[in-house]
């Protein structure tokens, strides 16, 4: 008899003590407040900043203009940037005439690790959408835009329409049928990598990015 | 009862431990101003009452729900993790887990492991097993880094490094990490660990990390975190391996943000933690970053025990917040150390006797004021203060047939049994009480001036010189 056949033996010979099924769609309905676009943009905003995270509103054509203006003011020179998706594009056509190299990610991660961590300052990637609540950014990294984009570079720069964030988690997974359709990696990340592990001290920048920024992309004005 | 572990520190020193800890004012100093701060920011994080209590309630039922379908659960789990392509192992012992992740590093030919952080691993003592094996096993959460580095264990399983000052960590670091001269600045020693743990990423060939949640539905791997090494262990390299007790499931994913709103906010008072990485599956083809082997590990370690027993299977609710630590006044007073177990504080004294026999932990439940405050902390609503009477009964009762628990009536003593029920007899009989009390009130003066440790910091106990009813008669 296995491991596996003997703990599923102990737990089946157990009382089955049936639990009814928890209501969590009715806890959410009466307990989170809906709120509308530029209410659920500032909210966001709000958390995703007391979380030490830096935001810029941006309209949807001046985005670049903002980014190499965040570019400049950090020293930064080289950013990854993924050339597959739209946004990637607009960055490889727009910064390196500014004099900002970009490098992309087009090879597997195992040819270039070592550069990966030890010379990319930056990265530019886009959030599937955001949660208002918490101040959270969710992401879906993919073929084109890799895991380790979001996580290895010292400053992350994150590009979010404002359109696209939801009240609450819960809302988030719900509306967009999450159980079908989970990637490999599914994130959400709600400002810089930080730790108080040493005598309750916040610390910035533990393991993953120092710095996130996110440029958010509200209405045409 | 499986083997101890190798940092199991046995019962009988308990007591002396946590004297030392009391006596130490810098230790103490420590725990109550860290203590106090992680209260102060849960509570804080929990303003309306009303709507803390009704979400604890959405805790418990999500809990006790998935709890009460365990097994169909682990079975549907594994069907949809093997679908996704993450091998799924089951370990009945500590000693089955560490064989199962060794096997692994063996077939790759690893050397070395970053792990992020999992109190599963140090319930199984992998550093040990994995450095028995030739395998460099090093851990990358800063307060896991930390007390490695001192050689120590967590003291704490949300903060590992709690009972350590600043200073300390700056004298650890200059003595152990190469290059590298004293400071305690704060910053700067994290970034001294960040350096030498991004290497660590950059060149390991497993990594391994714990489980907050594992959904059955889709076969996800959920890991809450706030560094980004939890990230790192699970992205960077080539293998992944999760471990996680067999408790930790949920049906649905939209179990998951009612939990995960109840765990950032009880254990370090956030309303999120920075990262919330939910894990489907390998590398898929095309990808280019992620491991290409991701491996769950089911463990049991004495879980099954407690669930075959309707009262002792609410232990298994628990979402390792931490919050009944902090909270709690011995805890609080004599540190995590002190109970020479994995998992310290009240969610300790009840999980651990399951994980390491009553015969060896009898004493833990009676380490308690059963003031209640772990009970009324617990984002899941565990009655921990009637599980640790319930331990007590287990461990004090005499001896008998078909135990809920091993070890029970491991701390039974023939003699205080007889005590008791001559305590008994005395009250259930009006003329036997008479006597006995007549008797003291005539008598008292030959009680004893110490009295054991009651004496220790009390007056001798001694009967009246005269009884109530006495009185009573005199006044007519």
């Amino acid at each position: 008899m296995s491991a596996r056949d003997r703990i599923l033996a102990k737990l089946k010979a157990a009382p089955l003590l049936p639990k009814p099924e928890p209501d969590v769609a009715a806890w959410f309905s009466t307990h989170r407040r809906t709120e509308f676009k530029a209410e659920k943009a500032a909210r966001f905003r709000h958390f995703i900043e007391l979380a030490h995270a830096e935001v810029h509103t941006v309209s949807r054509s001046g985005w670049l203009q903002k980014l190499r203006e965040v570019l400049d003011a950090k020293g930064i020179e080289k950013l990854l940037v993924a050339d597959s998706t739209a946004h990637g594009e607009a960055a490889l056509d727009e910064l390196p005439r500014h004099g900002i190299e970009c490098q992309t990610y087009d090879l597997a991660i195992e040819a270039w690790k070592t550069e990966m961590f030890h010379a990319t300052p930056a990265s530019l990637t886009a959030a599937r959408a955001a949660i208002a609540e918490t101040g959270t950014l969710i992401l879906w990294p993919d073929a084109a835009e890799p895991r380790l984009m979001s996580l290895v570079p010292p400053v992350h720069i994150v590009l979010l329409d404002a359109s696209k964030i939801y009240n609450t988690f819960y809302e988030a997974m719900q509306s967009e049928g999450w159980t079908q359709s989970l990637p490999t990696n599914a994130l959400l990340i709600s400002g810089p990598s930080k730790t108080a592990d040493i005598q309750q001290t916040l610390a910035y920048g533990a393991h993953g990015p120092k710095e996130l920024v996110v440029l958010m992309i509200g209405d045409e004005q | 009862m499986n083997a101890q572990p190798i940092h199991f520190k046995p019962a009988e020193g308990f007591r002396a431990r946590s004297k030392a800890v009391v006596d130490n004012p810098f230790l103490r100093q420590s725990f109550r101003g860290a203590m106090d701060f992680l209260m102060s920011k849960r509570a804080a994080q929990f303003p309306d009452a009303e709507e803390l209590e009704s979400l604890r309630t959405l805790g418990e039922s999500i809990r006790q729900y998935n709890l009460g379908k365990l097994p169909t659960l682990l079975e549907q789990l594994e069907a949809n993790l093997t679908r996704n392509g993450i091998q799924v192992h089951w370990a009945e012992t500590p000693d089955e887990a560490n064989a199962i992740i060794l096997d692994i590093c063996h077939a790759r030919r690893a050397r070395l492991m970053v792990k992020g952080k999992s109190m599963v691993s140090e319930e199984i003592e992998l550093n040990h097993a994995a450095e028995a094996a030739g395998i460099d096993a090093l851990e990358s959460d800063m307060g896991e880094y930390i007390v490695q580095l001192a050689g120590e264990k967590p003291s704490h399983i949300i903060m590992p490094a709690i009972h350590k000052t600043k200073q300390e960590i700056a004298q650890l670091f200059a003595d152990k990490v190469e290059g590298v001269d004293y400071t305690d600045n704060v910053d700067a020693l994290i970034q001294i660990g960040r350096n030498v743990l991004r290497q660590k990423f950059l060149e390991a060939d497993i990594g391994l990390s714990g489980v907050n949640f594992a959904v059955a539905e889709t076969g996800t791997l959920c890991l809450v975190e706030n560094e980004g090494n939890g990230r790192m262990c699970t992205t960077a390299p080539p293998v992944h391996i999760a471990i996680t007790g067999i408790e930790k499931i949920v049906e649905k994913l939209e179990h998951i943000p009612p939990l995960l709103s109840l765990l950032t906010r009880s254990a370090t008072g956030q309303n999120i933690s920075t990262y919330f990485n939910m894990i489907s599956s390998p590398r898929k083809a095309g990808e280019k970053d992620g491991p290409s082997e991701v491996h769950l590990v089911l463990l049991d370690n004495g879980r099954s025990q407690a669930y075959a027993d309707e009262q002792l299977r609410k232990t298994l609710q628990c979402i390792r917040c931490g919050a009944c630590m902090n909270h709690c006044p011995v805890y609080t007073r004599i540190g995590g150390h002190a109970y020479g177990t994995t998992y310290p504080g009240p969610i300790g004294k009840i999980i651990s006797p399951h994980m390491l026999g009553l015969e060896a932990t009898s004493t833990m439940a009676t380490a308690s004021s059963l003031c209640g405050a772990c009970g009324e902390v617990c984002p899941v609503k565990i009655p921990i203060p009637d599980l640790l009477m319930r331990l007590r009964e287990e461990a004090f009762s005499a001896p008998h047939a078909n135990p809920a628990m091993v070890g029970q009536g491991a701390a039974y003593s023939g003699v205080i049994s007889a005590i008791w029920a001559g305590w008994a007899a005395v009250y259930r009989s009006p003329a036997l009480y008479g006597v006995v009390t007549w008797l003291g009130s005539r008598f008292g003066w030959l009680m004893p001036s110490r009295q054991g440790p009651w004496t220790s910091v009390r007056v001798p106990l001694k009967p009246a010189p005269k009884r109530l009813r006495d009185m009573l008669r005199e006044r007519g």
